[in-house]
């Protein structure tokens, strides 16, 4: 249709302003790519290409401890979320319409909507009475904290995944007297399986991602990576802090591209 | 209906609640519950080493508009709040214009994309959107520090010879949560854009309107809960906004979120912030609720 001389659907200066937010968007972190191996030591100059940077962070035992801690709080975080959001998923799609359901939804996507300072104020309040009544201090707090706020983002691409399902292949296996459960585990769960890798990669980026909550809730010496980085940031600004960003930013685009290859629609 | 049927119904809505429950119980024990416990902290007494005495008092909602004048011996209008709140509000309406401005374009661009070439353009707007907003504030950081990207280059094109303070003023927290939130604005425009029917353009052409015509009184009504949702999705989190002023604005630039840390950590205020806490939270309820029934106003009016 819009293949005519005269282009229809063409607005004039739409095209480069469009051009121009997609350099915007791009160019401040390719800068930043850029920089991290950079070999001055100087911010501003560019002194060649060095891995120098990566080694320091490397090297550096704040940054692998922070990592570990990272990676511990994002893996349990995305698998507690997730089979908590599957199993919530299971109950509140593909059955009639029940009382309640929408408490459920306002309260599952409730962390999408309350400021992360709220939520992170609010935690810390309620955990620190909890640290002083039992003395423990450990990562179970970030790991509850950072749990509750990924489940929304492992919940919504499960949810979906379930309502695209066909009913009919589980009616079938019913029919052929397979048992509520082994229908569940042989037929509902494998055509589900996408969408649950999906939300678990989700929710990880998402608990990787998080400063304002973690910043709130930890303890002392539980510096995650992006809070080890704010803090960086308040003494002096290191290339090192550009090489740990360049880091994290490469595991989420590898995970992103791996989400939408799962949840991409077959045409 | 049969005794039967309805008991199918019961069950199915218990396993419902039960499947659900676990997910429940996990955000009221670490997202929804712990709120309560801040409306309750935002009644109770300072304590100037930190926390809270456990007797009642308004002050800490007091505070948030007044500060004891030790010399007047009263409450007077805090200044310093009123400017916070004012820069807060100021800077937030003024990124959704801005990230409307950019983001309106880049949306129909998207849109009028071959179909297949649209995906792509879209996975460029969903990678930022997912990134660390600690890693796109360093990120913009780099372009607009004196010793920056952006002023290197005038210098070395010789336009300034001085660089440009941009860091810590309000117009790079602009800068930031412009940059930040921009996709938040083009995925719901875009979502609107796609579903526009591009023969209502030719009917306008044909009736001999003009482009900004058509722009004006065509598209942009039609395309009108796009524009609420985007808006709103990018006004709820600049105006909450603490990781992106605390970087970019400094000391001097606070905004609420900020404001709230202090009265935590270094301000030793708990009930004031926590008063705060709760403002900001019902600022943002309120903007949500007017998005749902705006959405909903729409939605039902579209079947006409």
């Amino acid at each position: 249709m819009a293949e005519r001389g005269f282009q229809i659907s063409r607005l004039p200066g739409f095209a480069t302003v469009a051009i121009g937010a997609f350099v915007l968007l791009y160019l401040p972190i390719l800068t930043l790519v850029v920089y991290s191996f950079n070999a001055s030591n100087s911010v501003a100059v560019w002194g060649g290409f060095s891995l120098h940077w990566y080694a320091d962070a490397w090297a550096n035992e704040d940054v692998k401890a922070a990592t570990v801690r990272s990676l511990v709080i994002g893996v349990s975080a995305a698998f507690l979320s997730t089979i908590l959001a599957t199993l919530a998923a299971l109950g509140t799609t593909r059955r009639r319409a029940f009382k309640g359901q929408t408490l459920i939804y306002v309260v599952i996507n409730q962390p999408l909507m309350v400021p992360e300072i709220v939520t992170a104020v609010a935690l810390m309040i309620f955990f620190g009475i909890i640290k002083v009544a039992t003395g423990y201090q450990g990562l179970g707090y970030l790991i509850a904290a950072h749990t509750a706020f990924c489940l929304p983002f492992a919940y919504l691409p499960i949810r979906a995944r379930l309502e695209s399902m066909d009913l009919a292949l589980e009616t079938a296996a019913a029919d052929l007297y397979a048992s509520p459960w082994q229908t569940f585990r042989r037929v509902t769960l494998p055509l589900l399986a996408p969408g649950i890798m999906a939300g678990a990669m989700l929710a990880f980026v998402i608990s990787l991602d998080d400063v304002v909550i973690t910043e709130f809730v930890k303890s002392g010496g539980q510096d995650t990576l992006p809070t080890y980085m704010l803090g960086q940031l308040r003494r002096s600004f290191t290339p090192e802090v550009n090489a740990i960003s360049t880091m994290l930013l490469a595991v989420t685009v590898v995970l992103l591209t791996a989400f939408f290859l799962l949840t991409r629609k077959k045409d | 209906m049969s005794p039967a049927e309805e008991n199918a119904i019961k069950t199915s809505a218990r396993n419902g609640w039960l499947l659900s429950l676990p997910a429940l119980v996990m955000l009221a024990f670490a997202a929804t519950g712990p709120l309560l416990i801040v409306v309750w902290y935002s009644f109770l007494t300072a304590n100037d080493t930190g926390n809270v005495i456990h007797q009642f008092s308004t002050e800490g909602w007091v505070g948030i508009l007044f500060t004891y004048d030790i010399f007047e011996d009263g409450w007077v209008l805090a200044d310093a709040h009123l400017t916070i709140f004012w820069r807060s509000v100021w800077l937030s309406l003024v990124t959704t214009a801005l990230t409307f401005a950019i983001g309106f374009p880049t949306a129909w661009f998207i849109a009028t994309r071959p179909a297949k070439e649209r995906a792509l353009w879209l996975f460029l707007i969903t990678i930022p959107f997912w990134t660390n907003l600690l890693i796109r504030t360093f990120a913009i950081n780099e372009v607009i520090r004196n010793e920056g990207l952006l002023n290197t280059l005038l210098i070395w094109a010789g336009v300034i010879e001085v660089p440009l303070q941009i860091n810590y003023t309000e117009t790079a927290v602009l800068i930031g949560m412009t940059y930040v939130y921009l996709p938040l604005m083009v995925l719901p425009l875009y979502a609107t854009i796609e579903r526009f029917d591009m023969r209502l353009l030719e009917a306008s052409y044909d009736l001999y309107a003009s482009r900004w015509r058509t722009l004006r009184r065509v598209i942009l009504p039609i395309v009108k809960p796009g524009i609420i949702a985007g808006s709103i999705l990018v006004f709820v989190p600049s105006l909450g906004a603490y990781v992106t002023p605390r970087i970019l604005g400094g000391g001097k630039n606070m905004m609420i979120g900020n404001f709230i840390e202090l009265q935590f950590l270094q301000g030793k205020n708990w009930p004031l912030g926590a008063a705060l806490s709760v403002t900001l939270l019902i600022i943002v309820t309120a903007a949500l609720l007017v998005y749902v029934k705006v959405a909903n106003r729409d939605r039902g009016a579209g079947h006409g």
